[in-house]
């Protein structure tokens, strides 16, 4: 039997950025992928004859520009388009506009509010700053504090000397910005309601926290991390969808030797003396490889592909109590034209972006209230964009869809486990609400993707529909993620290693976790480092 | 009494002739121009950008986008000594050019100086159509002299031309009715009636200057404004766009294609000896022909081949993304032995790395090179030395461009 090097679980765009760096090294690598298709939440499907849904993600800002040079994806067939504008609908009134020209920006913030017009230069600056000093840290492998092995030491006193390059006062901001709500954090710089909302609204995507909640603010800042061409927190679209980021990556680590098996769900990972030596496939094959790297949530690989035998102490409940809670949904919806919105003028540079149905942040509370509760708004945020008005790939000519994501969304009901009828009615508070400001919306509808976190655990395999393989919030970042002790991509069974979103930087498609883990491996088995270290635009 | 402070004085009468000329495609065009972004080009008054230069960029890589070519100069060479008269103007062999194909050429003085590069479009047995960036007029009058049936004829305003660019163009052009448009090939010329008139003359061909899938549209001004309509109107679902210069310039460069002015210095307009350049340093060799009948600077250009040119230019990819702009490159990391500069240099955004042209010290081409980049970050100058990686591909070359019919988009 043919015994590989390594052997990754999981297609999805960490697991094969995983492969394509252990395949560029020379090792003899395989990935087995449950589902007949690869990609996991970084998908493209035609689930409608002409339309080209992103089921899960669906666009791009993480993904690290330094891999996508390095594994020269653009060679592979990916190219990313930057969002040209952004729309934010309050509950009722003018919406919020955000240009891509600064001065046209500028004057429409100002017919909102002037203060908070002069207020976004600061808040802008400020964010950039936080974000900076986060971002260098996405393709190293965070320290452990507790080792005092000379690669620790020195990497926890290089991110001792990032913070206290802030300056004393920026330091006190920082850490207050780590555990503070995106509320608390906006007050600071805006008054305008709308303006608020918008801006706390990035703070509670994918994530089970509100807008009040102590460590919104964080997750506002992972979302307004990434950056397209430099252009920090700028979002693109990967054209042709998200697949095109997975399958660029597939045909890179294809192009080193890697070997992709589709339907090949694992069973189990195989241990043997406390060394993982392989897996046992659900058809029952049983493959063999020098080390295991799954690329599966923190939770699903150890409680659902382990034996607990097979686990030290301890560690079976540190993965059934890791933080990874659903609490968003998706609808993708084709569409026969494009809608319209009213107070909007007929614009299309502005339909080139998101739209947030964010409300107000009144509104944003009360739908996780209702998530608190078991329930799924009638009035909940969505973050809609309809790729199809700029790339030309992903519905026939004059057609569109539209992706919508949806904060809240429970991952059981508080009547009972989700079925057809209910998910059907969760499909409906999405569409209603899109109707409410766009009178007609309905009736462009031919097609429509309801997915509850039961749909996006059971196809895509993440935890809960948890988008980011495991909360983002202090407990569970930097040498946290996923448990204290296990952040180096290394797991407690020999030879077993870890390299999705659970892993540091975390959720998002960044390819870091992917690309870190992988620098891991290659430094185990003695083999040349073929992980570029991280360049960019603010050095 | 001083004219601007007399409040009955007519402004635009008294400075019109100080206005720039307008395009036939201005009337529409110019509505595309929101921000007001004008610049000039031969005279004209001409788009830097329209809305936004990268959404721009975009729609030529992304769906596909216009731009605006009537500046651009254009002359009819007639009579039965055409072919002989270009063929000694020329570098490029051009005695085989079939009816309905186009070729890329460069002209020099007799120094086998580069005056301009362009495109020459054999219309019929006797008849071609040449094209350059700057006029030429004089210079191919001069060129002309000894022949007896030859004429040549600056048509520049009264043709209209569209540059139509970009991965959805061929579906855009079909839309529009124009059968076959998907068999024509590279550097290929087709004729139709526009609008189904016979009368009414639209020809296209399949060229361009940005790499990637894309056509040439010509048509007499009259049709100009019906034109753009049909056009705009059949790329409606195809996210249709203006581009201006900034854009374009992007384009180029990860083509790796050159300009006047910047990659070359016209020889007329140098001032300084050897301040211009051969076809042979801008790596443009293949464009001279030593086996075609006697040509204008043959006699130079074989020696600068047999001696090999002093300076080549070539494709870097540079590390880091700092643009390069105007730095000078060196043979090691201590900038000690400077061997060449940079003429255009740019992040490009769908190859996602920092790319330049570049004219090296041809002997140092197969060795280190390091850029010294100047920067600013916060007001603050910045400097960095960073390695060249010599790139002999252009950075961007799908194969839709190539292919015929077109790859789906």
């Amino acid at each position: 039997m043919k015994k590989y090097d390594a052997i990754i679980i999981g297609a999805g765009h960490n697991g094969l950025t995983n492969g394509a760096y252990l395949a560029k090294a020379g090792l003899n690598v395989l990935v087995v992928e449950k589902n007949a298709y690869i990609g996991g939440a970084a998908v493209s499907r035609e689930l409608e004859n002409g339309w080209i849904y992103s089921n899960c993600s669906y666009v791009s800002s993480m993904l690290r520009q330094t891999i996508h040079r390095d594994l020269n994806l653009t060679k592979h067939g990916l190219v990313l388009v930057p969002y040209l504008g952004t729309v934010n609908f309050g509950d009722n009134g003018k919406p919020l506009i955000h240009y891509h020209d600064g001065n046209v920006g500028y004057n429409h913030l100002r017919q909102h509010s002037a203060h908070d017009a002069d207020s976004m230069f600061k808040f802008q600056a400020d964010l950039t700053r936080y974000a900076q000093l986060i971002r260098k840290t996405l393709m190293r492998t965070p320290p452990n504090p507790t080792s005092f092995k000379p690669r620790d030491i020195k990497e926890l006193l290089w991110l001792a000397k990032q913070f206290w390059g802030l300056g004393e006062k920026e330091l006190y901001e920082y850490m207050r910005f780590f555990t503070t709500s995106a509320e608390e954090f906006l007050d600071d710089y805006f008054e305008n309601d709308l303006i608020k909302a918008a801006m706390a609204s990035p703070g509670i995507i994918g994530t089970a926290l509100g807008v009040y909640s102590p460590g919104s603010a964080y997750i506002l800042l992972h979302h307004v991390m990434g950056d397209v061409d430099g252009n920090i927190g700028a979002w693109g679209l990967a054209r042709g969808g998200m697949g095109a980021i997975s399958n660029a990556i597939a045909s890179a680590f294809k192009g080193f030797g890697g070997e992709i098996r589709t339907n090949a769900g694992v069973q189990q990972v195989l241990v043997e003396n406390g060394k993982a030596v392989g897996v046992v496939l659900e058809n029952g094959d049983e493959l063999r490889a020098n080390i295991v790297v799954s690329n599966l949530d923190a939770k699903r690989t150890f409680t659902k592909c382990m034996d607990k035998k097979d686990l030290p102490p301890g560690i079976y409940e540190k993965a059934k109590n890791f933080k990874i809670r659903g609490s968003s949904g998706k609808v993708n919806i084709a569409l026969s034209g494009l809608p319209k919105f009213t107070n909007l003028p007929d614009n299309k540079f502005i339909n080139q972006g998101g739209q947030g149905f964010v409300g107000s942040l009144e509104t944003m509370e009360r739908a996780y209230d209702c998530w608190k509760h078991g329930l799924f708004s009638d009035d909940p945020f969505i973050e809609t964009v309809i790729p199809s008005a700029w790339d030309p790939t992903v519905a026939p000519p004059g057609k569109h869809w539209m992706s919508c994501f949806v904060q809240y969304c429970p991952p059981v009901l508080a009547n009972g486990g989700w079925n057809a009828k209910q998910k059907e009615a969760f499909g409906q508070s999405v569409i209603d609400k899109i109707e409410r400001y766009s009178p007609g919306f309905k009736d462009l509808i031919v097609h429509k993707e309801i997915r509850t976190p039961v749909e996006i655990e059971n196809e895509v395999g993440l935890t809960e529909g948890n988008i980011f393989q495991g909360e983002l919030t202090i407990d569970q970042l930097l040498f946290n993620r996923p448990f204290p002790g296990y952040a180096q991509y290394r797991m407690p069974i020999k030879n077993m290693y870890m390299c999705g979103a659970s892993t540091h930087p975390g959720g998002g498609v960044s390819a870091a976790c992917g690309a870190n883990a992988a620098r891991e491996i290659l430094m185990d088995l003695r083999k040349p480092n073929t992980v570029p270290e991280d360049s960019f635009y603010d050095e | 009494m001083n004219t601007l402070m007399n409040s009955n004085h007519d402004l635009a009468a008294a400075y019109e002739d100080e206005q720039l000329q307008v395009t036939h495609f201005h009337a529409r065009s110019s509505k595309f121009n929101i921000r007001e972004a004008w610049t000039a080009w031969n005279g004209y008054k001409f788009a830097d950008y329209y809305y936004d230069a990268q959404y721009e960029y975009f729609c030529v890589r992304n769906s596909c986008a216009t731009y605006d070519i009537c500046p651009m100069q254009k002359y009819y060479i007639t009579g039965k000594d055409a072919m002989t008269m270009l063929n000694r103007l020329v570098t490029r062999d051009i005695s085989k050019l079939n009816i309905n194909r186009v070729t890329y050429l460069c002209w020099c003085t007799d120094d086998g100086r580069m005056i301009d590069d362009g495109t020459v479009f054999r219309l019929s047995e006797d008849k071609y159509m040449l094209t350059s960036g700057s006029p030429c007029i004089a210079w191919f009058k001069k060129a002309a002299v000894g022949y007896d049936d030859v004429e040549v004829t600056d048509v520049s305003d009264e043709i209209a031309a569209l540059a139509f660019q970009g991965p959805t163009s061929c579906e855009v052009l079909k839309k529009m009715g124009l059968e076959g448009i998907e068999n024509l090939k590279p550097f290929n010329i087709m004729h139709f009636p526009f609008k189904g008139d016979s009368d009414k003359k639209l020809t296209i061909s399949r060229t361009g200057f940005t790499g990637d899938l894309g056509y040439e549209l010509w048509i007499d001004p009259s049709q100009a404004l019906d034109l753009w309509d049909e056009l705009y109107l059949a790329g409606e679902d195809y996210n249709i766009h203006p581009y201006g210069e900034t854009a374009l310039n992007m384009a180029r460069i990860e083509a790796g294609f050159i300009l006047p002015g910047t990659e070359f210095n016209e020889a007329l307009k140098t001032v300084h000896l050897h301040h211009d350049q051969t076809p042979f340093e801008l790596n443009l060799g293949w464009l001279v022909d030593f086996k075609k009948p006697h040509f204008n600077g043959r006699t130079a250009l074989l020696k600068d081949k047999t001696d090999g040119p002093e300076y080549t230019l070539v494709k870097l990819d540079i590390d880091g993304n700092k643009a390069a702009d105007d730095s000078y490159l060196y043979d090691s990391k201590k900038c000690k032995n400077h061997i060449g500069y940079i003429t255009s240099t740019m992040w490009s955004p769908v190859v996602k790395a920092n790319i330049a042209l570049a004219m090296v010290k041809t002997k140092y081409i197969k060795g280190q090179i390091w850029a010294e980049i100047y920067y600013s970050k916060e007001i603050r100058p910045k400097q960095k030395i960073v390695e060249c990686t010599v790139v002999n591909k252009p950075f961007w070359a799908p194969a839709r461009a190539r292919a015929t019919p077109p790859l789906r988009y």
